[in-house]
């Protein structure tokens, strides 16, 4: 009887999880496959094959743009690492008290207000008529206005932007649960400034390292907003282009190809990225 | 207990005749077409309630198609998309002309959308609002653009900013000598047309300072200077002109492009009456004015520039005279297929270095 209880009890916790499984995961990616399997052959008219997956090998400009947003998407998340590390070691172990919450908080607040939102607060900084510009001009450092929007360089900064604190949060984290005086002992016993960093505070802050850049890359391969606003005419994005095919193309079948590509795409970059730094999976979602 | 058993039936009349009167019609159209004011006016005089949402072409065909044709109870694509989108996806379904007041429409554009709109012998729309695109020039920084190839001088490089879109491919075929419209049935000679432009404009990348994706951004760009020609809507450049009179939409001598949107009904729409009393009462003389007073463009309406706001009539004198208006190149309606074409050109262009 109690066995019956608990069993109960262990399919009604499971159920809000294999429901959001089933219904918001498999159910949707089964979808999408069948629709990517599908050619088109004429008006409502539709034959099983893998030609759009052909089409986008096919195609140069597809795979390229899809490797280009892999490789953006990787560098992105490699300059929010170096960003965010100082960052977040300054908040875990310089500050104490209500500095720490402030400055913790600081990094949390441009996120109060939505992606679009801060998107555009970038292009009004960075427009030919914008205010660096006008405030270089001012200083005098450049003679006539100076076009900063519209370039990959403008993309790699929106993106850092939007993605650096699910950077910053697990290693903060991580760096508050290394004890001081482990640091204390590194120096001790004759250990460098560099040293101690590499064997003692890299080692600890490691977990979080990888579930932040895991979010971070996938944050920067997914992101659509950003791309499309601050880049310019030759700045493909991968989304952009799954855009492009579901609406204005009409292009489904090919648009779920591309789709299934992105997840293939992430997964393995995660999955290298993991066999890399040496780490598991469950042992980096585990401690962060 | 006699009493309250009146009343009872009388509650349930109340609430049987309003199921039946009073329905919530969920409104797909663009910004602008169905004023808060309208809005208003139509739920006092008619008791429906109306949801709107804003959309444009694309996403509307891919809202639609998504949901089989439901969701919505009315639509308003544009009257060149509509039976490709029919055969294809089977998302609409046909008016049926006995409940529609006939008189509220000028004659030539009911019969020229329906001729359009007409598949398997049933009509699918009805022309609604009108207008165009064309040049949005700053006048005093680049007067000497009158065409759409007049954006790809080399003196306005990283001045000039225009969509990565159908209309563009076709403004830029008329204005080299050809005829996309007339190639509408021959993939191969339309094939060719959009080769020619392929080449133009990938040659007239360099000029070009950014691709424009939303009416607000090509907006700013041109209000801060930014860019001082553009291909986009005449509204836009009405929008402009009350701020800077220099900017204004200019009539390409090629032939401004001319669009009609329209009401069509869902396949899967449950307000017909809603929609049907939605399109009687927005064509009304007074209320097209009112439409056209926000959306910036004329309607179908007989008698519905009457009451439009002077500055609105002045601005579009200035863009078309009587040439320009013959001159107007309307949308043919778009094979289903014509797409595919285009697209693949479009991608080349933007891959182009």
């Amino acid at each position: 009887m109690a066995s019956d209880t608990s069993r109960l009890g262990f399919y009604l916790l499971l159920a809000p999880i294999l429901l959001w499984l089933v219904v918001l995961i498999i159910l949707p990616h089964i979808g999408l496959f069948v629709v990517s399997i599908s050619e088109k052959i004429g008006p409502r008219e539709y034959e099983t094959g893998f030609g759009n997956y052909a089409t986008f090998f096919g195609e140069p400009l597809y795979w390229r743009t899809f490797a280009r947003t892999a490789i953006m998407s990787i560098a992105a998340t490699a300059l929010t690492l170096i960003l965010g590390f100082p960052i977040a070691y300054y908040i875990a172990k310089l500050t104490r008290g209500r500095t720490k919450t402030t400055l913790f908080l600081m990094c949390m607040i441009p996120f109060w207000v939505s992606e679009l939102v801060r998107t555009f607060g970038w292009m009004i900084l960075l427009r030919e008529t914008g205010v660096l510009s006008n405030f270089l001009q001012y200083l005098g450092l450049v003679n006539g206005p100076v076009e900063m929007l519209y370039n990959d360089a403008a993309i790699m900064v929106g993106l850092v932007y939007t993605s650096i604190l699910f950077m910053v949060v697990p290693l903060v984290t991580t760096l508050d649960s290394l004890d001081d005086s482990l640091i204390e002992a590194g120096y001790d016993l004759g250990g460098s400034s560099a040293a101690v960093m590499r064997e003692i505070v890299i080692p600890h802050a490691m977990p979080g390292i990888v579930s932040g850049c895991i979010v971070v890359f996938m944050l920067s391969l997914g992101n659509y907003l950003t791309p499309i606003l601050l880049g310019g005419k030759d700045s493909l994005w991968f989304t952009g282009m799954i855009y492009t095919q579901f609406i204005t193309r009409f292009n489904w079948e090919l648009g779920s190809a591309f789709g299934f590509l992105l997840l293939a795409l992430s997964s393995l970059v995660v999955f290298l990225g993991l066999k890399l730094s040496g780490r598991s999976l469950s042992e980096t979602m585990g401690r962060s | 207990m006699k009493h309250s058993l009146v009343s009872l039936f009388a509650v349930v009349a109340v609430l049987g005749a309003q199921g039946v009167q009073a329905e919530t019609l969920r409104l797909l159209t663009w910004g602008g077409y169905a004023p808060e004011e309208v809005i208003a006016m139509f739920e006092a005089e008619t008791g429906h309630t109306v949801e709107v949402t804003t959309s444009n072409n694309e996403e509307m065909i891919a809202k639609l198609r998504a949901t089989n044709g439901g969701g919505f109870d009315l639509a308003q694509p544009s009257q060149d998309r509509i039976t490709s989108a029919q055969e294809e996806f089977g998302i609409y379904k046909p008016i049926d002309m006995s409940r529609v007041t006939a008189d509220l429409f000028i004659p030539s554009m009911l019969s020229a959308t329906a001729a359009n709109t007409t598949y398997e012998g049933e009509v699918y729309g009805l022309p609604h609002v009108w207008g165009t695109s064309g040049l949005v020039v700053n006048t005093a920084m680049a007067g000497e653009v009158t065409d759409y190839t007049d954006l790809c001088d080399p003196s306005l490089t990283g001045k000039v900013s225009y969509r990565l879109k159908r209309p563009t491919l076709i403004g830029f075929a008329y204005s080299m000598g050809l005829d996309p419209f007339a190639a509408y049935g021959d993939t191969d000679a339309y094939q060719g047309i959009l080769d020619e432009v392929e080449a133009m404009l990938t040659e007239c990348k360099a000029i070009v300072r950014t691709y424009w994706d939303g009416g607000d951004e090509i907006k700013n760009l041109l209000r801060s200077g930014e860019v001082v020609a553009s291909m986009a809507w005449d509204t836009g450049g009405w929008q402009l002109n009350a701020d800077n009179p220099d900017i204004t939409f200019v009539a390409p001598e090629a032939g401004a492009l001319g669009w009609i949107d329209t009401f069509v009904l869902p396949a899967r729409g449950r307000a017909d009456d809603a929609a049907y009393d939605w399109i009687n009462f927005v064509m009304q003389p007074e209320i097209a004015a009112m439409i056209t007073n926000t959306a910036g463009n004329f309607t179908a309406a007989v008698d519905g520039d009457a009451g439009v706001s002077a500055d609105l009539k002045a601005r579009y004198q200035g863009s078309f005279d009587q040439a320009a208006i013959d001159n107007i190149k309307w949308y043919p309606p778009v094979p289903a297929g014509l797409e595919a074409l285009e697209g693949a050109t479009l991608d080349r262009i933007n891959a182009a270095n």
